[in-house]
């Protein structure tokens, strides 16, 4: 490594051309000169159209091949991206952006108009996304009419002044407005392209975007490859050349394949980051991200008698031992989880929660003598049901959290194993006592785990409703400074226990060492081809 | 001959539409649908994404329309879950993958089981027969989700001979391990299936006669034992080849190769009704096809069979 680095360095210096030290150096190191990334995702694309992809290995493909008006940087704070920038009314409800001299891979420049059309066809009956939802969650004016069909598209607050400027009204001020538009389904698509090609539009070849690389090959089931587009008005300053997206469906078999040299970075399986830390310390990452795993306690009216008394949810939620949890059974430097919003969410002040505090020896005192108050004991020993769907990891924490209740509390657990879209379905139709479930947040703000709990939000199955946390999340929309709200919300959750918080993730990955630029400190994981690097060797 | 093809036929048509009304309503009991997700999606969006691929409609309405498409444009319609596609399209790229490495595993396994099966029949109880069954019995027990990753193992980080997995249009390096993995078990079967019909025919009256009057045992095997021998072969191989080419969800999910294998899994676990559907109608008419091929070869080989 040494060498090779004095080596270029001596190159670089002797040739006399500051530029070309320049394209082989990177902050200082040598670049390799192949520039090509691979790596592993899970299952194929479902789609390469921004307002129709609806998962997260998608939307990696599809920040690399096209750009939204703003960007995430390496730790996750907003940067201009087809925006220049933008002003904000007095109101707080109209934004203008102005957008920056740009083309389309195919040598057309971006208008704002192509933001309009995409924004439209989100919302558009028509176009049937399932992502429609996401511009209602950012208040675009008459966002929910248009999806319900009640007005049409062209009445969406969206609408493109000239060329370059954009305005977009929204319903309500929103401080984090700005970075929900890092999201994929807010990225433009060329009207003219879609238009001429319909469905066939985001065929290799066909697909024209605006982002720093092109789509050159798709073999469904096998690999997604993307090379640099020219035309990117940031070309000069990216340096990988290529990243390929290699399906692999097993997780074992990545890492396989990741050690054979095949994938420059795949994910740890469950239990293994412990050994693979101490063979491979350099390339075995474990960093926050932003999803949260809890156990829902169904409150509603098909919910059974028992979890509607809350000394019960709570000695159930206090039994469950974190700890073990976290550290012998997913070993991945996970966090041991008392609330809702993932810890490392930006602004986010977690409140005193007081249970948090005590020993597990102290929480297991507590939740006996709640469960006897409650009058559930030896001669009336409280039976339950745990739902989880079919995964290994799953399994293994519905069976840790029955022996801690079972050992601590004499509570007879039933484990009900599901298939996916069976346990889905089950909990959101309320069918269900206590069901697992993990919530990942949209964007980096603490409101997108807490709108969950209000009694109006689609996803709350644990059908909890406060009046009280009604308006305590209303009122954050409009405030200036929206944390005490949340905190105080958190407050509430911890004293109603409408779910028991497990654990808060982290992101484990191997990445080669020679691969730099990976943001491990973007807890929304939002990364982008053209800020990694391949050093040389 | 020809009547017996052409009613087998006829009775292909019914036993098809039967195939199609049960999985359709069979897929539609199952909870969930293709729109469920971990997080619910708001009903007035559920509502267009019904309209949109014709969930609103009744259940025959549906499949009516289905097969009304089906037969008459040959359209499989929209895949609900890879949106950018059709089931035609997927199909389309994904059989001519598994049928490669299918036929191939297929070949391999008939030319390796049967050798196999008549070197452990003719030289029974010697040391040749017991390294026969041996293999076979090592290749049955050893299932191809085991295999797969031992092979990666071996051939690709250790020694570094082979890619761990892909397709790339079908190139030598990228089949070895799938037909590996997928053939052993077959062959296996084969392998016992020839032997123990070998073994039989072995002491029948006629091959005793060839014998008799001199027929040197190469001849005895090849010309007089061989055809009678397979006869219970060539019942298992008509199954046996369907299931290889319409694919093995191990091998797709192991190796990356692309085929429908992993697609139909999938399909079944994302409720994605239309792909679910186009697969078992390519299944189910491949099935009949083959077993139909069989029959035929049945005849030809055993001329006491008659239609």
């Amino acid at each position: 490594m040494k060498r090779t680095l004095l080596f270029s360095f001596l190159l670089g210096t002797s040739l006399a051309t500051a530029a070309l030290a320049a394209s082989h150096m990177k902050d200082g190191v040598a670049l390799a000169d192949e520039q090509v990334f691979t790596y592993r995702v899970l299952d194929d694309i479902k789609s390469f159209d921004p307002q129709i992809n609806t998962d997260v290995d998608g939307s990696g493909v599809l920040r690399d091949l096209f750009e939204g008006l703003f960007n995430d940087d390496a730790i996750g704070d907003q940067v201009p991206g087809a925006a220049k920038g933008y002003t904000l009314s007095e109101d707080k409800k109209t934004y203008t952006f102005t957008l920056r001299d740009a083309k389309w891979s195919n040598g057309t420049p971006v208008k704002a108009s192509d933001f309009v059309y995409a924004w439209r066809r989100l919302v558009d009956p028509a176009t049937a996304s399932e992502y429609a939802w996401y511009m209602e969650l950012m208040g675009v004016t008459n966002a929910s009419a248009v999806t319900k069909g009640e007005l049409p598209p062209e009445e969406l607050g969206v609408t493109a002044l000239d060329d370059k400027t954009l305005q977009v009204t929204i319903d309500q001020p929103l401080p984090y407005f700005i970075s929900m538009l890092t999201h994929s389904s807010t990225f433009p698509v060329p009207q003219a392209v879609v238009e001429e090609l319909g469905d066939q539009w985001t065929r290799p070849g066909n697909l024209v975007g605006n982002g720093a690389y092109v789509l050159t090959e798709y073999q469904p089931g096998e690999r997604v490859v993307r090379e640099r587009n020219p035309e990117y008005w940031n070309n000069d300053e990216t340096i990988i050349d290529k990243t390929v997206a290699l399906i692999i469906n097993d997780e074992n078999q990545a890492l396989t394949r990741y050690l054979a040299d095949e994938l420059d970075k795949t994910d740890v399986p469950a239990g293994q980051y412990p050994r693979l830390k101490a063979e491979y310390p350099e390339e075995a990452y474990s960093f926050p991200r932003s999803c949260s795993y809890i156990y829902f306690f169904n409150m509603g009216e098909n919910g059974p008698e028992y979890l509607k008394d809350v000394r019960v949810r709570k000695a159930l939620s206090y039994a469950i031992d974190r700890d073990i949890i976290v550290e012998r059974i997913l070993q991945g430097g996970q966090y041991p989880s008392y609330n809702f919003t993932h810890q490392a969410t930006a602004g986010f002040k977690l409140p005193p929660i007081e249970w948090a505090e005590w020993t597990q020896a102290e929480r297991n005192e507590k939740a006996k003598a709640l469960l006897a108050e409650a009058g559930y004991g030896k001669d009336n020993p409280l039976k339950v049901t745990i739902n989880y769907n079919t995964d290994e990891g799953h399994k293994k924490i519905a069976i840790a959290a029955s022996q801690f209740w079972k050992q601590t509390l004499g509570v007879e657990t039933e484990l009900a194993n599901y298939e996916w879209k069976v346990h889905t379905d089950k909990m959101q139709k309320g069918d269900y006592e206590i069901g697992r479930y993990a919530w990942c947040g949209d964007y980096n703000e603490a409101s997108t785990y807490l709108d969950l709990m209000t009694s109006y939000s689609g996803h709350n199955n644990a059908k909890y409703s406060d009046p009280e946390y009604d308006r305590l999340m209303a009122e954050s929309k409009t405030m200036a400074d929206p944390q005490p709200n949340y905190t105080a919300a958190e407050a509430m959750l911890a004293e109603a226990m409408p779910f028991a918080p497990i654990y808060q993730y982290t992101g484990v990955i191997m990445l080669k060492p020679e691969a730099k630029g990976w943001p491990v400190e973007n807890l929304m994981q939002n990364w982008y081809s053209r800020d990694l690097y391949i050093t040389a060797e | 001959m020809f009547n017996f093809i052409l009613k087998r036929l006829a009775v292909a048509v019914p036993t098809l539409l039967i195939l199609i009304i049960l999985s359709y309503v069979l897929m539609h009991a199952a909870p969930g649908g293709p729109f469920t997700q971990e997080r619910a999606v708001p009903p007035e969006i559920m509502a267009n994404l019904e309209a949109k691929y014709g969930l609103n409609q009744p259940l025959w309405k549906q499949i009516l329309t289905y097969v009304t498409d089906v037969t008459t444009r040959f359209d499989f319609g929209p895949s609900f879950v890879y949106k950018d596609r059709s089931v035609n399209e997927i199909i389309a790229q994904g059989f001519p993958i598994t049928l490669t490495y299918g036929t191939i595993s297929f070949v391999v396994a008939v030319l390796a089981g049967c050798t196999l099966g008549v070197l452990a029949a003719v030289y029974h109880n010697s040391w040749l027969d017991y390294l026969a069954v041996g293999i076979s019995v090592g290749a049955q027990v050893l299932p191809n989700f085991v295999m797969a990753p031992i092979l990666v193992l071996v051939f690709t980080l250790w020694l570094g001979w082979l890619p761990g997995g892909g397709w790339q249009g079908g190139e030598w390096q990228f089949l070895v391990m799938p037909v590996i993995a997928l053939s052993t078990s077959f062959m296996a079967s084969i392998a016992r299936i020839t032997r123990s019909s070998m073994l039989e025919v072995l002491n029948a009256n006629h091959i005793r006669t060839a014998r008799a009057k001199g027929l040197p045992t190469r001849r005895v095997i090849l010309r007089h034992a061989l055809k009678p021998a397979l006869l219970p072969v060539i019942s298992y191989l008509g199954p046996a080849f369907v299931t290889m080419i319409t694919g093995s969800v191990v091998i797709d999910m192991f190796f990356s190769t692309g085929g429908i294998g992993l697609f139909f899994v999938n399909a079944a676990l994302n409720r994605d009704y239309s792909v679910m559907m186009g697969i078992t109608i390519l299944v189910g008419g491949l099935t009949i096809i083959f077993n139909l091929v069989v029959d035929i070869l049945y005849a030809w080989i055993d001329p006491k069979i008659r239609y």
